[in-house]
């Protein structure tokens, strides 16, 4: 029984990491109609500047303190969202998706270096906080506390964003300028800032899923191309652009890894793929999806 | 799909030969000029220009950006390690043919899933199932050699058995690169005529407008998976050539950013025109050959040229050398 609990809580700790990853790339393609190729890098990129706070630049301070250095991935990946929205994505807006994606995905060959540059070729652990937080005893078996925080961390996020979408007139505008751009801007929204808002939104998410991820695993190079074919494979399931599918997506992934990962180790990832496409051929547009 | 304005040209059958000839005649001259590295270089660039031009059958004449073609450049060349190492066949031209075969075999498999969606979607799919044969090489490793690859020794060519006291660098320098070159000339020959054909035309009218193309009575979905297939076989065959080149193949290639080296390709070129993917893939060959001798950050220089190309040049090389042409000839007319 307690076996079933923990893996229910593995389940669900990798569906919290997928849920903030897809879901950022979800909401820009919901508000902007563009993919980010790069977004897994912002995810990688949100990893290293944790890990490399928390592990190198206050290493010494207090682990209660360290906690609350744990958004600065976060907040960096939504530094590097605002910076790249205006300057590289919004002179694309009008051009074909093929130019569009080719431009996110030559971003995503230059972050990926920048960050070989900025902190060399090796792993960048920030275990510090995973080690400090121990563990809890799950009907016998030991479980580390940490999953436990980031598996909330999970929770919180999709709550919050569900507020902020749903309850805030932020969120309405959001809302308005995704469903009809021209009418929104007609009826005086700033269109402009709006995209800037929603895509810096996306990267802070991307940011956050890589600042938890970083305790329990290290930083490393190639992550982020990782992360994004997975976070494909929830929007798919899901459907691009809807945050319930998102959160519906990353749930349905987190949970038949884990079973994969007891059951059938080896096609694993296979079966993940074909549950998309099963998806993709029976409901084209994703179980939440609007029709293309 | 494209906004920016396309030329429209006359077509003749002599013009275009006077480029081609002069090219080939070139391509077989060159090994007696340029040192056996350059050579080799240069039979990789062939080799990938084999899969742009496959590629650019999707992208630059129906309208089909596919993310996952490193899928049958990837199955091209496992296909052929496998028969090597469980069925010992030795001659390439039996290598090439399985991979072809096998190649056409999975792209009509993922092109009856592919070809129901367009624009972004078809791109995520094609995307998504190109991993799943990456997963698979990457985890049966028993089979696939895992990580570390299959390595695949100098196969017969012309039934010829390769001869041990041989130097490899000159086999591959030498018959090889001709055999690469012929097989090459035949790919280009071949694709010319599809373009040119009624069904070239048709998957043209369906790039350009859809719903148009359907009233004129092109069954729509047909045609993208004709494309499909054709567009699948001459990437495997580039992958079946690829593999003796390179001696190794690791599942690197079917990952899914090699697909992305594929796309950037027929950018570089430009893939609104016959020749953009040829040029692109060979120019792309040197490029990334020579940033990565000269920095570790290579890939940051090739994403700033990617990058680059989209917001300045999106007509690639040989579209931007059309266009300068056009309007030299506009001004010496005038």
């Amino acid at each position: 029984m307690d076996i079933l609990v923990i893996h229910a809580f593995n389940g669900l700790l990798y569906a919290s990491v997928l849920f903030l990853i897809a879901g950022g790339l979800s909401l820009i393609y919901g508000v902007m109609r563009i993919v980010n190729l790069a977004h897994g890098n912002l995810f990688a990129f949100g990893a290293y500047v944790t890990a490399w706070t928390v592990g190198s630049v206050f290493a010494g301070v207090h682990p209660g303190l360290l906690y609350l250095l744990l958004p600065a991935g976060a907040l960096a990946a939504a530094a590097v969202g605002a910076i790249l929205e205006p300057t590289l994505l919004r002179p694309l807006y009008r051009r074909a998706e093929e130019y569009q994606l080719l431009a996110t995905f030559g971003l995503l060959m230059i972050l990926e270096d920048v960050m070989r540059f900025l902190w060399g070729p090796y792993p960048l652990s920030g275990s510090t906080l995973f080690e400090k937080a121990g563990s809890v005893s799950i009907g016998g078996s030991r479980y580390p506390t940490y999953n436990l925080l980031v598996i909330g961390i999970g929770g919180l996020a999709a709550l919050f964003l569900w507020a902020f979408v749903y309850k805030t007139r932020f969120g309405v505008v959001l809302r308005a300028t995704s469903q009809d751009m021209r009418r929104a801007s007609a009826l005086g929204v700033n269109v402009n800032r709006v995209y800037v808002e929603a895509f810096t939104i996306g990267c802070f998410m991307a940011g956050l899923a890589g600042a938890i991820v970083v305790p329990s695993q290290s930083a490393v190079l190639g992550m982020g191309v990782d992360a994004l074919v997975l976070a494909f494979v929830v929007v798919v399931i899901g459907g691009l652009g809807s945050l319930e599918g998102a959160l519906v997506g990353a749930l349905i992934v987190g949970v038949v890894r884990e079973i994969g990962i007891s059951v059938f180790p080896e096609i694993e990832l296979a079966v993940l793929y074909l549950i998309a496409v099963i998806v993709l051929l029976v409901r084209p547009a994703g179980l939440f999806g609007r029709a293309a | 799909m494209s906004t920016f304005p396309v030329t429209l040209e006359v077509r003749s059958s002599v013009k275009p030969l006077a480029w081609a000839v002069p090219a080939a005649l070139l391509l077989f001259a060159l090994p007696h000029a340029i040192d056996p590295y350059q050579t080799i270089l240069l039979a990789y660039g062939l080799v990938m220009a084999i899969a742009a031009l496959g590629f650019n059958l999707l992208l630059g004449y129906t309208g089909l950006l596919s993310f996952g073609h490193s899928a049958y450049f990837g199955l091209g060349a496992y296909a052929v390690a496998f028969m090597v190492k469980y069925l010992h066949v030795q001659s390439l031209e039996l290598l090439v043919l399985g991979a072809v075969v096998a190649s056409l075999a999975v792209s009509a498999l993922f092109g009856f899933v592919c070809v129901r969606y367009t624009r972004i979607f078809f791109s995520i799919l094609t995307l998504a199932l190109s991993q799943v044969l990456w997963s698979l090489a990457f985890k049966f490793f028993w089979v696939t050699g895992g990580s570390d690859g299959l390595r695949v020794p100098t196969p017969a060519v012309l039934g010829r058995l390769p001869d041990p006291a041989e130097d490899k660098i000159l086999f591959l320098a030498n018959a090889y690169y001709y055999y690469v070159l012929v097989l090459f000339l035949a790919c280009v020959l071949v694709m010319w005529v599809i373009v040119n054909s009624p069904f070239g035309k048709a998957l043209q009218a369906i790039r350009d407008n859809e719903t148009r193309a359907e009233f004129v009575g092109i069954q729509i979905r047909r045609y993208r998976f004709v494309a499909f297939l054709v567009s699948g076989a001459f990437t495997g065959l580039a992958g079946a050539l690829w593999v003796p080149l390179n001696g190794l193949t690791t599942p690197d290639i079917l990952y899914w950013p090699f697909s992305g080296e594929i796309v950037f390709m027929s950018v570089l070129g430009g893939f609104r025109t016959f020749a953009g993917p040829i040029v692109g893939a060979v120019v792309f060959n040197y490029l990334k050959t020579s940033a990565v001798g000269f920095t570790v950050y290579w890939q940051a220089l090739l994403g700033a040229i990617l990058v680059f190309l989209v917001l300045a040049l999106p007509a690639g090389i040989v579209g931007t050398f059309k266009h300068l042409l056009l309007w030299l000839r506009k001004r010496a007319f005038r």
